[in-house]
């Protein structure tokens, strides 16, 4: 055998060797991740969550998110389309995983802007102006402080409320349960308890039109 | 020296260089799988050292595979000193890894710690000392082959 053959095998072996494993762990961690949401449901949704949508909807979204993550931001319309497509059908939940430094205090805002029923429009800005508040992958609070009038709220009464020890405690819960859940990047969603097959916008309009048929 | 491969017959000294050759890139292809595996299929975060031995072991990848085809035992020159500079890197990992340096000393402040239980594989392999393997045998194979062209 010629030595460029043999290199060519082993090169070849090698790549072959490399993709067989990685497509064996792949179904391995969707196997063990679906049961993980199966055997914690419990854990999906808190009494204390933000809810969006119709309430009696049969198809629950949870997204665990972080204010600072780019992806966030992005995935964030098509969520919004995606539900209000469904007209009632479908509903959202909204976990927190600030992973982010410096995310914590975003959700203490979001959290406090909750109390004066501003936290979608508090989010939305957010989403909207996120590159101008993060530096580095780092959230700066009190650069968004600046301008989060814009979503209408009574910045006096954030400013005091932002810090409340309860919203410390939500983070804490939710990171728990996220970590229970396997939902270790942002956004992670499940569907009805389901996680979606791969992470990606078709994939979860997919899971969700095949949750509302099977509801429905 | 360039002795084209193909070249018939083939003086043994140049034969023995290109198995040894072909080793070493065996290994350094495995360890760049391998790390490639951990961090982007299993979605371990590298710790700090595991990125400067990341650095040193990746290029060897492509410049043994160059110094094969055709055979140019050159290829030592280039290759040797990232062999033995990723051999200190893993040497001083491994040492930490098991503790015989204190750990105040080492520089994992941030992110995923260089001693940390991740670093087992399937309950037994530490990634450090199989780092430590690689860039020895390579660096070994690489004196051998430097040795025999010399001769």
């Amino acid at each position: 055998m010629k030595q460029s053959h043999f290199t060519l095998i082993a090169l070849l072996l090698m790549v072959i060797a490399f993709v067989a494993a990685a497509l064996f762990h792949d179904s391995g961690q969707k196997q063990a991740q679906s049961e993980r949401a199966t055997n914690n449901s419990a854990a999906l949704i808190k009494d204390y969550s933000v809810k969006t949508g119709n309430p009696a909807a049969k198809v629950t979204i949870v997204e665990f998110m972080d204010p600072a993550c780019g992806t966030c931001a992005q995935f964030h319309p098509f969520v919004k389309q995606l539900i209000q497509q469904h007209n009632g059908k479908v509903n959202l939940v909204v976990r927190y995983l600030p992973f982010h430094q410096g995310s914590d205090k975003m959700v203490g805002m979001l959290e406090a802007a909750r109390k004066q029923d501003k936290f979608w429009e508090v989010l939305e800005l957010m989403f909207a102006s996120q590159t101008q508040w993060t530096i580095n992958h780092v959230a700066q609070p009190d650069t968004f402080l600046g301008f989060i009038e814009q979503a209408g709220v009574d910045i006096a009464r954030i400013k005091q409320e932002m810090n409340d020890p309860a919203t410390t405690k939500i983070i804490q819960q939710d990171m728990a349960d996220g970590k229970l859940l396997g939902a270790d990047k942002t956004p992670s969603f499940f569907v009805n308890g389901k996680p979606p097959s791969s992470f990606g916008y078709k994939q979860l309009q997919t899971l969700v039109e095949s949750e509302v048929s099977a509801n429905y | 020296m360039i002795i084209p491969p193909e070249a018939p017959p083939q003086s043994e000294i140049a034969a023995s260089c290109w198995k040894l050759i072909f080793v070493s890139w065996l290994i350094a292809m495995l360890a760049t799988l391998g790390s490639l595996f951990f961090s982007e299929i299993m979605g371990l975060m590298p710790c700090e050292l595991c990125w400067y031995q990341r650095i040193f072991i990746y290029p060897l990848a492509v410049i043994l595979l160059i110094g094969l085809h055709p055979l140019d035992t050159h290829v030592v020159r280039y290759a040797l000193p990232l062999a033995v500079i990723g051999l200190l890197f893993t040497a001083y990992h491994s040492l930490l890894f098991y503790g015989l340096i204190p750990e105040s000393l080492q520089p994992c402040r941030q992110g995923i710690s260089c001693t940390d239980d991740n670093m087992i594989l399937i309950g037994f392999l530490p990634i450090p000392l199989l780092s430590l393997a690689a860039f020895a045998v390579i660096t070994i194979l690489l004196l051998k082959v430097r040795a025999l062209a010399r001769s």
